[in-house]
């Protein structure tokens, strides 16, 4: 059992709901990343994932944009992503990491040096936006022989045919875009996520994870209610730009940010367990 | 063997997922998947119907003004002492250029897909006027997306697209061009998918864009190769179009592909030259990668990051090319050469005084490079050129470099 899937067992077993909070490598400094990555473990994070920066990341708002553009004037690549995740792990070789990011970056690497690189490293999963199933012929088999897992997108537009077809291709989770947008642009409407996650389930024996819309301890709560893992992307990387000038405390804000949303979603799991 | 070659070439590519060779593809965000394959079920049902063919072709004449004539120019063809240069005549379409071959076609599937709202970018403000046009015409809400600095360099060609009553949008994220606005159309689309038509205005994107936005331009080529036959009783035997995303190159090499005589060549954007990096050049100096949806030759640092551009021309200022340009180079059939700003600004001025025709800084890559080989080749050779579009867009950034201002 991967790393991933006995996160999501483990918390399942305890009535629990994934924290899974986003972070652009390398903003607005590679140093600062890891001490993040660590600062959000303890303040309650169950997964980490860790954006590579990408010069065009069109699936993404203005803000994730900015971060890019921020860790990309450091020239942070992809093997420096890496170098990050085996830093962490002299530290932590428990919370599973996932890989988010853009094919060409990747691509640029070579599939299978990326493959070798993230296994060694105590990488677990990877999700690339703009690789659909349709394009990983060969991509999913290398992913698969190093253990990684390849986590994909499922969004409001994916019809019910395509969830199938998506989730023969997927291990670890499946990521649930909860919006029609980008990252960080609009309101959730928890009906409709309620309604596609059921779709899904029938689909599928994997946990569900839920991004893209996520801001603050109510929706967390709200979305943990109906999905197995709540991602929080933009509302964290909005809080590292404003102290993007004052780096030495990115990691503090973040973490008491992300706690807010933990105890918010704890609150929640009792709750229902309870009921 | 001709035939043959024609037969097995347009049957394999692009593939049923839209892969021409190891190019193309639908590497999008999942939102969008939805989107193109409705958009490809759609444009697969009409391509063959009847009327909707019909109704393309009453516009392509009526209001376009097709078919273009193909020109030959003779004094510039006597003055360069070689090859008899033909040039296909795309600047006199409606709107001044090719861009409205397609998004007459992209228009008119996008009415019958129920789209109440088209959105598109642009570079030049070519595609932009052009989208803008047919959806004035059409009655349905457009909107432009263009690069905050091509905003700047195009100026009357924004004031064309909001006269036309589309709202345009300037891109302030990162190079402010047409990557750029590509992107940020991007985001739109998935943002307003369901009664959005996004109107792309070259041969890429994912699949099914650069096949589509192909058949729609080979008009050019169609009317090219029958002209000439006509006008010379044989075939050219060289075909030259300039190339940013490669919609008139395509348009113009597509249906003579099997014409194994004919050589095709492709010119890209050297800007200051290839060697200082500040270039448009991506099949002479880039490698493969995975940007907006298909995988092609693009601009890009060993890290797999896209890098700024440069061309004198907006409408050339793009780090990728459509990916069967990157097919055609490495089978070999087309070749990809480049032209320097000077050059370019020099076949402007040169086909302008010559000839009486003042061409697009792009199509001038084109000429620049026929007034490189003309001379070396024989006065009863053929040059076949494609003048893709016309320069009164242009007239801003020419007059700023000879020292003159205009306002607006």
């Amino acid at each position: 059992m991967s790393r991933i899937s006995q996160c999501f067992a483990n918390l399942k077993a305890d009535g629990q709901t994934a924290l899974i909070p986003y972070i652009t490598a390398g903003d607005p400094e590679p140093w600062v990343t890891v001490p993040i990555l660590h600062a959000l473990v303890d303040a309650g994070a169950n997964i980490l994932e860790l954006g590579i920066p990408f010069s065009d990341p069109m699936s993404d708002g203005a803000i994730i944009q900015k971060a890019c553009e921020r860790a990309l004037k450091n020239d942070v690549s992809i093997s420096q992503v890496l170098d990050m995740v085996a830093e962490f792990r002299k530290k932590d070789t428990e919370t599973p990491i996932v890989l988010m990011g853009y094919a060409n970056p990747i691509e640029s690497m070579g599939y299978e040096a990326f493959a070798k690189k993230a296994q060694q490293v105590g990488v677990d999963g990877v999700l690339t936006v703009d690789m659909p199933p349709e394009e990983t012929d060969e991509f999913l088999p290398l992913m698969t022989e190093h253990g990684i897992d390849t986590i994909f997108l499922v969004a409001p537009t994916t019809t019910k045919e395509r969830m199938a077809y998506i989730a023969q291709h997927a291990k670890g989770f499946i990521y649930y875009v909860s919006i029609k947008g980008v990252t960080g642009s609009a309101v959730l409407d928890m009906a409709e996520v309620a309604d596609k996650l059921s779709q899904l389930q029938q689909c599928t024996n994997l946990p569900l994870g839920v991004g893209f819309g996520i801001r603050d301890g109510k929706s967390a709560a709200a979305v943990s209610k109906v999905a197995d893992g709540v991602v929080v992307g933009s509302t964290l990387v909005r809080c590292i730009a404003e102290h993007a000038d004052r780096p030495e405390n990115i990691a503090q804000a973040v973490a008491s940010l992300l706690a807010e949303m933990r105890h918010a979603i704890n609150a929640q799991d009792n709750a229902l367990a309870n009921a | 063997m001709a035939e043959q070659l024609n037969n097995e070439y347009y049957q394999t590519y692009p593939d049923d997922k839209g892969h021409f060779g190891p190019y193309g593809g639908r590497y999008v965000g999942e939102t969008l998947m939805e989107a193109i394959y409705e958009l490809e079920k759609a444009y697969k049902q009409y391509k063959h119907d009847p009327e909707f063919q019909a109704e393309m072709d009453k516009d392509l004449s009526d209001y376009v003004g097709r078919p273009s004539p193909l020109y030959h120019a003779q004094n510039w063809s006597k003055r360069l002492g070689g090859a008899q240069i033909y040039l296909k005549r795309e600047d006199l379409n409606h709107t001044g250029a090719h861009k409205i071959n397609n998004t007459i076609g992209q228009a008119l599937l996008a009415k019958r897909m129920g789209k109440t709202r088209i959105i598109a970018e642009t570079g030049a403000g070519q595609h932009g006027v052009a989208t803008a046009t047919v959806a004035a015409r059409l009655g349905i809400e457009c909107v432009v997306y263009m690069g905050a600095e091509d905003v700047k360099r195009q100026a009357m060609n924004v004031y064309r697209m909001k006269l036309l009553g589309a709202e345009v949008i300037p891109v302030d994220s990162g190079s402010r061009t047409l990557k750029d606005a590509l992107n940020e159309a991007l985001r739109d689309w998935v943002t307003n998918i369901d009664n959005t038509f996004y109107i792309i205005g070259t041969v890429a994107g994912p699949h099914p864009y650069p096949e589509m936005v192909r058949d729609f331009q080979t008009i050019i080529g169609r009317e090219a190769r029958q002209q000439i036959l006509t006008a010379t009783g044989r075939l050219p035997d060289a075909l030259i179009a300039c190339i940013g995303g490669g919609s008139n190159a395509i348009g113009l090499f597509h249906p003579f592909i099997g014409d194994e005589t004919v050589a095709m060549y492709g010119v890209e954007g050297a800007g200051h030259g290839i060697e200082t990096g500040q270039h448009a050049a991506p099949l002479c100096a880039g490698t493969p990668g995975v940007l907006h949806g298909n995988r092609t030759y693009l601009m890009q640092d060993k890290n797999g990051q896209i890098i700024e551009t440069h061309s004198i021309s907006a409408g050339l200022d793009y780090p990728g090319v459509g990916p069967e340009h990157a097919l055609l180079k490495d089978i070999g059939r087309a070749k990809y050469v480049s032209v320097t700003d000077d050059d370019a600004l020099q076949a402007f001025h040169d086909l302008t005084r010559i000839e009486g025709i003042i061409p697009a800084l792009e199509s001038s890559h084109a000429l620049a490079y026929a007034s490189q080989v003309a001379p070396t080749m024989s006065t009863d050779q053929i040059l076949l050129v494609n003048l893709s579009g016309r320069g009164d867009k242009d007239m801003h950034t020419v007059a700023a470099l000879a020292g003159l201002n205009f306002e607006g």
